[in-house]
């Protein structure tokens, strides 16, 4: 018997279960020993709690767009609140499966993206992870959804409204002013002026001096600008008196020259147009101001009309027009600028005031009629917003529980 | 004659003689005077303060001419100071011809002075014609108005550019302008595409904003110089517009003491000439 | 012809731009965002007949020896020189170019100094024309100095109230004037463009009917 056997029979003899015992409790606490060294049980640090994902995402086709958008909306992840996300990661995919890529991120604290490259006509899948720069949450998950455009932006159909009775407005008055109903605009006195200002540069003999703005041919206070030159112009050729008109632009100096040439013309004295008298300065706001009040102080003219958009350099042009004794009629729909004039000038149109102009000195039907249905949409308009405001005060004094009327003039 | 004739007729120049030395003076004999930031101001900065570090871009649009600089340049500088400080990337860009100098000098002046990278922290775009054709186009795509940035380098070669298509790409857009920029912008950007928009006009301009600020149209508004001194004092950070306060306090309160005067001596003359009618009569 | 053909394209661009504002497809969409573009196009031409037009009228000026042709030669030297340094010049347009050295130098100067003669037009102009003599205008007396007051430092530190009060006149009165002024120039604008696209109003074109 070798020695091992003889161990094995000690073990496995009377003593041995005894042994075989100690043997197993030894064996068995060893690792439990080994372990304790180190710990005392598993480690939190090394355990990682997944980010808690978004919920709830809910994919809809972008309504009232061009087409190839969907918009996805999610509930915001838990682990905002413990500040682990920092932003939400959108992906697409043909399949519910496989193949999503990122198309979009937003930042923490967003619950909505709208994803514009989608394909119409093709149903897309959708996920969205919340993520902490490095690690990312499980995904909330939507789809199959397909974007397709719109042919109508339902969020406008208010201002289409609008716009139909406006239209509805201006064609009905306009074809009764041309069936010869006689239609009352009240008196304007800077355009009624205009006649004595003239009248006076014919008595002194010095020049009128005309600035038609510093804005394009494309700004609506520039036509009607040019439409009161127009006027002007005929009554200067009638008078011969000089009128001198500086620009800003030179597309708008085009277009006068031709206004103003038309109109000497058409008193007869075609011969008295001098084009050298309208003519282009410069765009630059403040060079031109340079270049008009010079024009002002050597020339001294009788009268200054400023008609149009004006900026900043209202007050410096119309203080030096006040201090060579001009007369000065302003027109413009710069709401900034109007206090400067007022202070500085005799006659001031103010804001629409220049845009009735045309129809006022002309007297023309079709303009005139214009301008009534413009009046009457105003005064519908009015009603609206009374309305509006009365709805609207009464839901936030919680004399009613909702207000209706004011979700319905929003536009998108 | 009497004192009211001599004073209403008194010559403009010695007026502008008392404004030159009002503005002139505090900048040698500072006041100190505090500035305190407003609603509209802090709209603005917190706008501005919420977007997250590098992430989506802010577009500046330096819409200024020389003729306004001095009132919206440290508007444009404290707003890029408070950026780079953040590390908010920046598109900037002009829509105005002379503004091109202006919006460089800018960007580059502020970029330099805290160590940004063109290219990695910000990009210049340089100047577009048009008003509410590139505004509407950067809705479309940035590319489509600026396919490369101001020296030539394609928009998909600038690494801060990349993954920025549009507006969706743009958590807000500032256009500081002493024109009607801001309404175009709020015209274009804002009503059709829900673009975030923000606005730096000069002074005499701001009031017309309000509308749109009280509608929620508008993020902020930086009004003239006070605007500019409120937002450095919110980025702490003061400059050209807290030194501007005290020469600007100076000239309003002339400017009232000339309005008094003149209504007194105006009233003097005009009981004086009362007196004399009856008088004759 | 000469008129008819503007009228019709006004017409028919005028139309599309008003109905493309109800229509979101992308068929509607990419005429509109074409449009655009060739929008941006013509405004960068109307820069260059600007030039043309300038150079003209100072031409005309110096070759007709008219009184003040002295300006036009440096109109024309400052045009012809800001070019030349732009295009030929080391380094063209860039920070610390000749061009740019002008730029900074000079115009800018020039022009922020032309704005700032406000300052003083305000002045003269509050001495002159502000004065009380009706009801009206002492209380628009009595705002614009509360205003004045409230906009500056100086105003916070004689009483919070001014302040407070400017930032109402601002907010209420002012904002309902202007709100109001508002609606009405909108309005204007719709109905002046309406008469332009339906060809009543003609005076963009040059010479009336």
């Amino acid at each position: 018997m070798s020695e091992f056997d003889r161990l094995l029979s000690v073990l496995f003899s009377r003593t041995g279960p005894v042994a075989a015992v100690a043997l197993v409790l030894v064996l068995s606490l060893c690792p439990c020993a080994a372990i304790a060294q180190e710990a005392d049980g598993p480690v939190v640090s090394d355990i990682i709690v997944p980010i808690a994902p978004p919920t709830a995402l809910h994919v809809e086709d972008t309504p009232s767009d061009r087409g190839s958008s969907i918009t996805l909306t999610w509930e915001l992840s838990s682990d905002e609140e413990t500040g682990r996300v920092l932003i939400y990661r959108v992906y697409r995919s043909a399949d519910a499966d496989t193949g999503f890529v990122q198309v979009g991120r937003v930042a923490v604290g967003s619950s909505t993206y709208r994803d514009g490259g989608a394909t119409d006509g093709e149903p897309a899948f959708y996920r969205v992870t919340a993520s902490d720069g490095e690690a990312e949450s499980a995904f909330a998950a939507a789809g199959p959804i397909v974007s397709s455009p719109q042919w109508f932006n339902a969020t406008r159909a208010n201002a289409m409204v609008g716009t139909i009775v406006f239209v509805f407005a201006i064609v009905f008055f306009v074809r009764a002013a041309k069936g010869g109903k006689e239609l009352f605009i009240r008196r304007l006195a800077g355009l009624d002026e205009i006649d004595n200002a003239v009248g006076r540069a014919t008595e002194m003999g010095k020049p009128i001096l005309f600035i038609s703005g510093l804005s394009g041919i494309s700004d609506v206070a520039t036509i009607a600008a040019i439409n009161i030159l127009g006027e002007v112009a005929k009554k200067t050729a009638e008078y011969n008196t000089r009128l001198i008109v500086p620009n800003a632009d030179p597309i708008v100096m085009a277009v006068e020259q031709e206004v103003v040439k038309e109109a000497y013309a058409k008193v007869g004295r075609p011969d008295a147009y001098n084009e050298d008298d309208v003519f282009y300065l410069t765009r630059s706001q403040f060079a031109y101001v340079a270049g008009v009040n010079g024009i002002m102080v050597r020339q001294r003219p009788a009268t200054i009309l400023y008609m149009g958009m004006f900026y900043a350099e209202s007050l410096v042009l119309a203080e030096t027009g006040a201090s060579v004794g001009s007369i000065q009629i302003a027109g413009t729909d710069a709401v900034t600028q109007l206090p400067f004039f007022i202070t500085s000038c005799d006659y001031t149109l103010i804001g629409e005031e220049l845009y009735a102009a045309s129809a006022y000195l002309s007297r023309e039907p079709v303009l005139l009629g214009g301008l009534k249905g413009q009046d009457m949409f105003k005064f519908v308009v009015g009603v609206v917003l009374l309305i509006a405001v009365v709805s609207a005060t009464l839901a936030a004094l919680g004399v009613t529980a909702s207000d209706p009327i004011t979700p319905l003039l929003a536009t998108g | 004659m009497s004192w009211y004739d001599k004073l209403l007729q008194v010559d403009r120049r010695w007026i502008f003689l008392a404004i030159g030395v009002a503005v002139v003076v505090p900048f040698f004999v500072p006041l100190g005077l505090p500035v305190i930031v407003t609603e509209p101001v802090q709209g603005l900065y917190d706008a501005v303060e919420s977007i997250p570090p590098n992430d989506k871009p802010l577009l500046l649009s330096i819409d200024y001419a020389p003729a306004t600089l001095p009132e919206l340049e440290p508007m444009a500088l404290a707003i890029l100071r408070h950026a780079f400080r953040n590390d908010v990337n920046v598109i900037v860009m002009t829509l105005h011809p002379a503004g091109y100098g202006l919006a460089e000098r800018a960007v580059r002046g502020v970029a330099e002075e805290m160590e940004q990278v063109e290219g990695e922290d910000y990009v210049f775009m340089g100047f577009t014609p048009g008003v509410s054709a590139p505004i509407l186009g950067l809705g479309v795509a940035i590319r489509n108005v600026f396919p490369e940035d101001a020296y030539g380098t394609p928009l998909d070669e600038i690494p801060m550019m990349e993954g920025i298509r549009n507006y969706d790409d743009i958590p807000l857009a500032i256009t500081l302008a002493g024109w009607s920029a801001a309404e175009a912008w709020i015209y274009f950007a804002r009503e059709p595409y829900g673009q975030q928009v923000g606005a730096g006009v000069t002074a005499v301009m701001a009031t017309d904003y309000y509308p749109y600020l009280d509608a929620g149209q508008l993020q902020g508004l930086l009004g003239g110089m006070r605007g500019a001194a409120e937002y450095e004092v919110l980025i702490e950070r003061e400059a050209k517009g807290v030194k501007g306060m005290d020469s600007q306090s100076v000239i309003h309160l002339l400017i009232i003491v000339l309005i008094v005067l003149g209504n007194v001596a105006y009233f003097a003359q005009r009981s004086a000439r009362r007196k004399m009618a009856l008088e004759d009569a | 012809m000469r008129r008819q053909l503007p009228l019709t394209l006004c017409f028919i661009a005028g139309v599309f731009m008003a109905v493309q504002y109800f229509i979101p497809h992308w068929r509607v969409q990419d005429v509109y965002d074409r449009f655009l573009t060739w929008l941006q196009i013509i405004f960068a031409f109307a820069f260059l007949l600007g030039t043309v037009s300038l150079v003209k009228v100072h031409y005309h000026k110096i070759r007709n020896r008219a009184a003040d042709r002295g300006f036009s030669w440096v109109v024309l030297a400052g045009l012809g020189s800001m070019i030349g340094l732009g295009f030929f010049a080391p380094g063209h347009n860039d920070p610390g170019s000749p061009f740019d050295m002008m730029f900074q130098n000079v115009q800018v100067p020039i022009e922020a100094t032309m704005f700032s003669l406000l300052a003083f037009y305000i002045a003269s102009a509050a001495f002159r024309a502000f004065r009380a003599r009706t009801l009206e205008a002492t209380l628009l007396l009595i705002a614009a100095c509360i205003v004045m007051l409230g906009r500056v430092p100086i105003g916070d530190l004689i009483s919070e109230r001014i302040p407070e009060a400017t930032r109402w006149i601002l907010t209420v009165p002012n904002l309902a004037a202007k709100r109001g002024i508002m609606i009405g120039v909108g309005l204007g604008m719709m109905a002046t463009a309406l008469k332009i696209v339906l060809g009543i109003e003609r005076a963009w074109m040059g010479g009336g009917d």
